[in-house]
């Protein structure tokens, strides 16, 4: 846990907080909180301040039932608790997997695929990618969130493993290539239109990129 | 879970953080009484600032106070004080009532902290905890400002800029700076 380098920003975790990510992010974030002890601190942190600035808030006057209603709600029975993980899929990508183990799509070159998601805000997506071959071509124009579940890649941001996070904008021109050993799973999550190019085995070589 | 021996830790929690360990592991409703007269007033007054009517506001009250007693299992001084952790709870409860998708939730820790509780580190962070409101009295008013906004009224940073007219660099350097001070004031106070 401890050896995570690549976290998410504090722009991101504040507006997971809010509620203000769309739905691929969102995933992307409770999947990195899952495995980032730190950001989980970093989460907790942040909800003490609202914890302290609730202990010192006004009060509001309950309603005259408010109190025999929670008490007489205690004996109901608990909801169902939320699902785990399963295998190196934290709950977040558990709960978009339905519970269910990945059906990967084959992309061509070993490359596999699940799309979890996909609308108007954003896609997110599972791939997996056997050692030694580049990432799909992402053809993203806004943010990106990629997150190793197992294995790793690398690219000219550095190295990334199980539990690291790549913030990508569009001025940043990657070309991750998956790092020798296991397969490299990751969790990837876009705010653009899912393009279907990336889809053709033959972009999916670096050397047709140049 | 087993019923507990009361362990020496428990003596450096606050009443409120000790109620809720009873209420984890005695389901102690005299302990949940105390809870929720103490923060359901609290909890209404937060979400009728955040523009819920009345009626919502109760609702959302008793959905929240509920929680806290159904996931109290979860809850683990190392990491957070009865206010902060309910605080989290109240959070997204409000969110999921404004989203089409329940939020995306972290894995729940397992439900085993208290079993061999680290007196040193409780202490420490119920310590903070005990210091936070001081500490943030005693920031700059419009860091203040900004931590409130973007961490009790959990208003996105883009939009605290629109409803401010202050630039989306000036909310964020605020903010950072907030957090600064406070991780600042905090190491200065600790044991
Ligand atoms: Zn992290």
């Amino acid at each position: 846990m401890t050896d995570i380098q690549h976290h998410i920003s504090d722009e991101l975790l504040d507006d997971y907080r809010a509620g203000a990510l769309p739905h691929a992010f969102s995933v992307v974030v409770a999947a990195h909180l899952s495995l980032c002890d730190d950001c989980r601190a970093r989460q907790e942190a942040r909800d003490m301040i609202g914890g302290a600035l609730l202990a010192g808030a006004e009060t509001a006057q309950l309603g005259t039932d408010a109190r025999a209603r929670i008490m007489a709600a205690l004996d109901t029975p608990a909801p169902a608790p939320a699902p785990r993980g399963s295998g190196v899929f934290p709950a977040p990508v558990m709960a978009e997997l339905g519970g269910r183990p990945p059906r990967w799509r084959m992309l061509g070159g070993g490359i596999r695929q699940q799309i979890l998601s996909a609308d108007r805000e954003g896609s997110l997506r599972l791939l997996y990618i056997p050692p030694g071959k580049a990432v799909p071509e992402h053809g993203h124009r806004g943010l990106e969130l990629t997150l190793v579940l197992q294995g790793s890649f690398a690219d000219s941001e550095g190295a990334f493993r199980r539990g690291d996070v790549e913030t990508a904008h569009d001025d940043i021109d990657h070309q991750p290539i998956a790092g020798p050993g296991e397969p490299c799973i990751c969790l990837a999550a876009t705010d653009a239109p899912l393009r279907f190019h990336a889809m053709l085995p033959s972009l999916l070589q670096p050397i047709f990129r140049i | 879970m087993s019923v507990k021996v009361e362990t020496p830790v428990t003596t450096e929690l606050s009443d409120l953080s000790r109620d809720l360990i009873a209420v984890r592991d005695q389901r102690d409703r005299a302990a949940f009484g105390r809870l929720f007269d103490h923060f359901a007033p609290r909890l209404k007054s937060m979400l009728l600032r955040g523009g819920l009517t009345d009626g919502s506001a109760e609702d959302v009250v008793q959905d929240v106070m509920l929680a806290v007693w159904h996931k109290a299992a979860q809850f683990d001084p190392h990491r957070a004080d009865a206010a902060g952790w309910i605080y989290g709870i109240a959070r997204n409860r409000r969110i999921d009532m404004a989203r089409r998708k329940p939020l995306s939730q972290p894995e729940e820790m397992p439900d085993l902290p208290s079993l061999d509780p680290d007196a040193g580190q409780v202490l420490a962070l119920q310590q903070e905890a005990s210091h936070l409101a001081a500490a943030l009295a005693r920031l700059a008013p419009e860091q203040a400002d900004a931590l409130r906004a973007a961490y009790f009224d959990d208003i996105p940073h883009s939009r605290i800029s629109e409803i401010t007219g202050l630039p989306l660099g000036t909310i964020k350097s605020r903010i950072r700076l907030g957090l600064d001070r406070l991780r600042h004031e905090l190491r200065s106070i600790a044991p």
